[in-house]
């Protein structure tokens, strides 16, 4: 763990039972995110695609931020930037104050294990562990004890609602409580920031409005979520919406209502 | 955790898995079966030779044990400068001839010893005496087959035996005192055993101070190779051989052999790493976009790698322990075919298991079953997430 206070890990901390600190009134709070002139652009079939155009923004502790934009907009190059698992080309990005752009390999896969959780729209769960197997998975990566990620893990499968599931394994469960024991593997370290992309895009209606409640419900309890999504539903239940259009910011609503 | 996500892995298809593992057992199997004949023959020739501890043999000037009738002339004058020699602990004479037992009209024939029962290095006693005095014999259990005599029962024996007149240079009616196992012979040779004067008796004047053989044992420490040149300076029309020089002569004739199956036993090897990588790769190329998930949610490289080499050696492992089974199974069973050849002992094997050897060819595979998943796992670790994960989306 780094040390981070704030609502880092809140949703995690209130599922245990235990009340997430009262953020100390400050001049100047770190935002959870901090994109600086950030762009990513990279070559494909001989030209240079530009998929993020130096975008700047900040995202405070605990929003709920949903980017939305056409197929190709640079949606998901931005949250893959956010999240660490792809370097800028130009500008920075900031994750809680530290500077995530220019991490080696090592530090960045540190970082991402105990500050980001991901939410991938195709769930990539292990097929041949239970759920309670794959969502111990993270912890088991930190170095947690085998009994003590053995009750967290629990602890949030009921969270998500599948504390009855522990032992199914995916091929048992449906598509939404898959992606339910996805966002358990999520929050598993208790991460500082929480993205998803298409959380909902193999999901239909009904349970796709059951993540939403989800993402609600943990949003609520203090976790920062970025979701990249076209599903409009998902983008009306996040407080802020980003716009993007050719890797630019183009809209940013409701931003500084989290 | 580590192990657990290699072996669930492996179990996600259960039966290409299984495949996978009897492809390496079949590998491990002919590699061992390779290292087993390879220095199995030379080593178990040596145990042949040992098998009493006689480190010499002392035949007919220009010939092997055996191989000719050739006797050696003025033999118990050869035998006491043998036994004088203060290096030389044991002598055992060895007369070799051919003999019938006749009961009425039937003729069986058998291969008889005559030895000095007391110091005789040719044979076990199963049951039963020894041939302790002249009108004594003791006979194998093909020879008790032949005849259907059985222990107790008297002997009509006869050496030099003309069955179209019925003549014979020697005849013994010899009481059959003991069962024997013989080291030399082919299993289903009939054989006897007699007291050495009475076979040089019955097979007439001119071999009755004939051997065909002398084994010597050397006391310990003392140089064979000095004692064996000793032999051939002082007693004369000999040959001596010991058998460290047997076993060089055996293994220069095997040598081919040997390299053959130097090279089977490597394209096993070969074979069993090919198998490892294919199967590891295949399985890695399958699951890119998990290993690229595990990878972002902060699983390190090392450990990616460490994974997929689990499941290399896994395979190799599970593989080799099985290969041995099958390998020992199968080295077994040639053995059985090959003892039947005619002419070849009881006691020789082609395929003999030495635990050394046998662990190191193992081994050796298991590790090329750890490198086996070496690029593929370098490969997995070094996929760039966020590029694998937008493949994986669009396909």
């Amino acid at each position: 763990m780094t040390g981070d206070g704030g609502r880092r890990g809140a949703a995690a901390r209130a599922v245990a039972g235990v009340q997430p600190p009262v953020a100390q009134p400050s001049s100047a709070p770190v935002p959870a995110v901090r994109a600086v002139a950030l762009a990513r652009s990279y070559p494909m079939g001989g030209e240079e695609v530009r998929a993020v155009r130096g975008v700047t923004f900040d995202i405070a502790d605990g929003e709920y931020v949903a980017v939305v934009g056409p197929s190709g907009c640079g949606k998901s190059t931005l949250l893959n930037l956010l999240g660490v698992i792809d370097r800028p080309t130009a500008g920075s990005v900031a994750v809680r104050g530290r500077d995530v752009s220019a991490m080696s390999d090592r530090e960045a896969t540190r970082f991402r294990l105990h500050n980001v959780g991901f939410v991938f729209q195709r769930f990539y769960l292990m097929p041949t562990l239970s759920a309670r197997e794959n969502v111990e998975l993270p912890m088991a990566e930190a170095g947690v004890g085998r009994a003590e990620r053995r009750a967290r893990a629990l602890e949030l499968l009921r969270y998500v609602g599948l504390g009855a599931r522990e032992r199914h394994r995916p091929s048992q469960l449906s598509g939404g409580e898959q992606q339910r024991v996805a966002i358990a593997r999520a929050l598993a370290n208790s991460p500082a920031l929480l993205l998803a992309d298409e959380p909902t895009g193999e999901l239909d209606a009904r349970t796709g409005a059951e993540i939403i409640d989800l993402f609600g419900r943990l949003n609520a309890d203090g976790t920062t979520i970025v979701v990249v999504t076209h599903d409009e539903e998902l983008a009306r239940a996040a407080r802020r919406v980003i716009h993007m259009r050719d890797g630019e910011i183009v809209r940013d609503e409701g931003r500084g209502t989290g | 955790m580590r192990a657990a996500l290699a072996s669930a892995a492996l179990q996600r298809h259960p039966v290409r898995t299984l495949l996978a593992v009897l492809g390496v057992a079949v590998s491990a199997a002919l590699l061992l079966d390779m290292v087993m004949l390879a220095s199995g023959m030379r080593e178990s020739f040596r145990q042949f030779l040992l098998i009493q501890g006689f480190q010499l043999r002392v035949s007919p000037k220009g010939t092997l044990p055996f191989d000719s009738e050739a006797t050696i002339e003025r033999a118990g004058a050869a035998l006491a400068t043998l036994r004088a020699h203060p290096d030389v602990v044991t002598v055992s004479p060895i007369l070799g001839a051919q003999t019938h037992t006749l009961r009425g009209d039937s003729a069986h024939t058998a291969f008889a010893v005559g030895v000095d029962p007391g110091v005789q290095g040719d044979y076990e006693l199963l049951r039963g005496a020894n041939a302790s005095a002249p009108d004594r014999v003791v006979a194998n259990e093909a020879y008790l087959r032949l005849t259907g005599r059985r222990l107790g029962d008297t002997l009509d024996v006869v050496v030099g035996f003309d069955p179209q007149f019925r003549s014979y240079t020697g005849r013994r009616a010899l009481v059959l005192v003991g069962v024997g196992r013989f080291y030399y012979t082919a299993t289903n040779q009939a054989v006897l055993a007699v007291p050495l004067a009475t076979l040089q008796a019955m097979s007439g004047a001119a071999r009755a101070d004939r051997v065909s053989l002398f084994m010597a044992k050397v006391r310990a420490g003392a140089s064979v190779e000095a004692v064996r040149a000793w032999i051939e300076r002082t007693i004369p029309k000999v040959t001596a051989i010991s058998t460290e020089t047997a076993v060089a002569q055996v293994e220069e004739r095997l040598g081919y052999f040997r390299q053959l199956a130097f090279i089977l036993g490597a394209i096993s090897l070969v074979v069993g790493f090919l198998l490892v990588t294919t199967l590891v790769t295949v399985s890695v190329n399958e699951r890119v976009g998990e290993i690229a998930v595990m990878r972002a949610m902060g699983v390190s490289r090392a450990h990616v790698v460490q994974q997929i080499v689990l499941e290399g050696f896994a395979i190799s492992l599970a593989g080799a322990v099985l290969g041995l089974l099958l390998g020992l199974g199968t080295a077994r069973y040639l053995n059985a075919i090959l003892s039947d050849f005619p002419g070849l002992p009881a006691t020789f094997d082609f395929f003999l298991f030495q635990p050394g050897a046998a662990w190191r060819s193992l081994g050796l595979l298991v590790l090329s079953g750890i490198l086996a998943g070496i690029y593929p796992s370098w490969r997995a670790s070094s996929l760039p997430i966020a590029t694998t994960l937008r493949r994986e989306a669009v396909a």
